[in-house]
């Protein structure tokens, strides 16, 4: 076997989940090949070349990877496959990589396999369906293995320590379909809801958005992420981005504190895996108590300010 | 500007339904299962309704793959306000096998003869969880992508579609023809009214078959096995938050 692995990156640093997909890259044997594209690729191409586990990594810088349009940055994958021949191409199982890996299953005419959380043979992995709610091994019959990979089923590679090789590609590419007009990122001085070690959720029962300031002052004393549920999200106390669940972000801090969260299957199904699950509700009978390792039957307007002065 | 559109829906086991893994551990129970059209592509017909509502879009077909039964979520989006149905009859080992791939050569195929000038559909499906269809509908068209839509403002001969992405939203432009896919908060979708669900009983549907178009939908991945997740005991309820700080640091460990 030999792996293309798609770095992401936003032109300055490398995005943690690339670590992750390093991991299952090199779970399937054989040498790891990092690819950096973007319009500033060659800073990023020196800190993939320190990801422990790649050999090699190919550089390929244009302008036209402004805002990583799949449009641009598919063909050039295709070119580094086309010069490489590899086995495998893993991508993270991010926004991004969810955008590009299936343009590149047309490309190469193969059947990519999304978000998989383990890896059992060359060609046969291991996914979650209906929301984590029934887990399938799949084998593919592809020449190519086209693969994203979910992060939190993985370990991260080391970012320092490895020394690969960089070699820059050039790619003619022409875009003019699609076009980048701009991000708006929310802004936090709080640890990234994908790799905080402690994540700090709120639910319905937190009643408004004003209330959320109890998760954000608690989260600040411990230094964790602050999440929401479906609930909370679609009732406007919060922005998507910070949703938890089958159609919100999946986590698996080593501490999740579920507050006012009823439990409902959509939202276990993004957190079921944390290592360590509290949950805060005044009812007793809500599911959340069935995932909890320690359940505290509580009106939450109590609980929480006297755990965060605690804490 | 009069645009035409096709907006593509599946048929899934409802969301609110508990899903059971078959004794023979190759699938899920579907028998005797409610069915509902997956909910990220009610919210894709959702939109393009609305924008025949706003006269941007001047007719609406709505296009569903898989058995006889399929024909209910067709008839759900006729009822929702799409003008007219293409059902692609796949069914048996065919539809077993069915995969993104089959399913993006199949819409491909169909959005050329129908002619339209932007393909919606729901961002992902709720029982196979790939993300997939909409991204490889673009790239067999060689049309521009605009993925996980919340907001989407027609703009001349383009569409300005805001982006749900990691860490908040991207604004795109795309040139149409383009394929867009709805995300969750893009609109809250209508119920069908009556009247509306016996008007959809006259609306045209037209069945065709994946031989038709020309289409290879061979399966590429073999289902190896289905299990049930494993299960997360329960832990202990603390009576006071003294109790679970003492637990957090000492028992567990993780503060």
């Amino acid at each position: 076997a030999s792996s293309l692995v798609y770095v992401e990156h936003n032109n300055d640093k490398i995005a943690s989940g690339t670590l992750n997909t390093v991991t299952a890259a090199t779970k399937v044997g054989g040498s790891v090949t990092a690819l950096v594209v973007g319009s500033k690729a060659s800073g990023i191409a020196e800190q993939a070349a320190k990801i422990a586990g790649v050999e090699k990594v190919i550089a390929v810088e244009d302008a036209a990877f402004e805002g990583f349009l799949p449009e641009a940055v598919a063909p050039a994958i295709k070119a580094a496959q086309d010069a490489g021949s590899y086995s495998h191409i893993f991508l993270p199982a991010s926004a991004t990589g969810k955008n590009i890996a299936p343009r590149l299953g047309v490309e190469f005419d193969s059947q990519p396999i999304s978000d998989i959380i383990g890896i059992k043979g060359e060609k046969e992995y291991v996914r979650t369906i209906y929301a984590g709610n029934a887990i399938q091994t799949v084998s593919s019959a592809d020449s190519l293995q086209i693969v994203t990979v979910r992060s939190t089923a993985f370990d991260a590679a080391p970012a320092e320590g490895g020394s690969g090789t960089v070699e820059k590609m050039d790619v003619a590419v022409s875009n003019d379909s699609s076009e980048f007009v701009g991000q708006e990122l929310s802004k936090s001085d709080r640890p990234d809801l994908g790799t905080a070690k402690i994540v700090v959720s709120g639910g319905r029962g937190l009643k408004s958005g004003d209330n959320f300031k109890l998760l954000y002052d608690l989260s600040d004393k411990i230094g964790a992420a602050v999440g929401a549920s479906r609930a909370a999200v679609d009732a406007g106390f919060c922005p998507n981005d910070m949703q938890i669940g089958q159609t919100g972000k999946i986590v698996a801090p080593e501490l999740y504190i579920a507050v006012g969260i009823s439990g409902a299957i959509q939202h276990l199904a993004g957190m079921k895996d944390s290592k360590t699950i509290v949950a805060i509700n005044k009812d007793a009978e809500a599911p959340i108590f069935q995932v909890a390792d320690y359940g505290l039957v509580d009106d939450l307007f109590k609980a929480v300010p006297e755990l965060t002065e605690k804490l | 500007m009069s645009l035409r559109v096709m907006v593509t829906v599946k048929r899934v086991i409802d969301y609110a339904v508990k899903i059971r893994v078959k004794p023979d551990k190759l699938g899920v129970v579907t028998e005797g299962v409610k069915h509902s059209m997956n909910p990220f592509d009610e919210i894709a017909v959702e939109e393009a309704v609305r924008m025949k509502e706003k006269k941007q879009v001047q007719e609406i077909v709505a296009v569903t793959c898989g058995p006889a039964k399929n024909e209910e979520t067709l008839r759900t989006a006729l009822a929702m306000g799409a003008d007219r149905g293409v059902h692609v009859v796949v069914d048996g080992e065919d539809y077993d096998g069915l995969q993104p791939l089959g399913v993006a050569k199949i819409l491909s195929e169909v959005a050329k003869k129908q002619d339209v000038n932007i393909v919606f559909l729901g961002k992902q499906a709720i029982d196979d969880d790939m993300n997939q269809t909409g991204q490889m509908v673009s790239a067999l068209l060689n049309w521009p992508q605009a993925t996980f839509a919340s907001k989407i403002d027609v703009d001349g001969d383009k569409l300005a579609v805001t982006r749900e992405i990691d860490g908040g939203l991207e604004n795109i432009k795309v040139k149409m023809p383009a394929v867009v896919t709805a995300d969750l908060r893009l609109n809250e979708p209508r119920y069908a009214t009556l009247p509306n669900i016996m008007k959809a009983k006259k609306k045209k549907v037209e069945k065709i078959k994946p031989a038709d178009l020309g289409v290879d939908i061979t399966p590429r991945l073999k289902v190896i096995s289905v299990e049930d997740p494993p299960v997360r005991e329960a832990g202990i309820k603390v009576e006071t938050v003294d109790e679970l700080v003492d637990k957090l640091k000492n028992e567990a460990k993780v503060l």
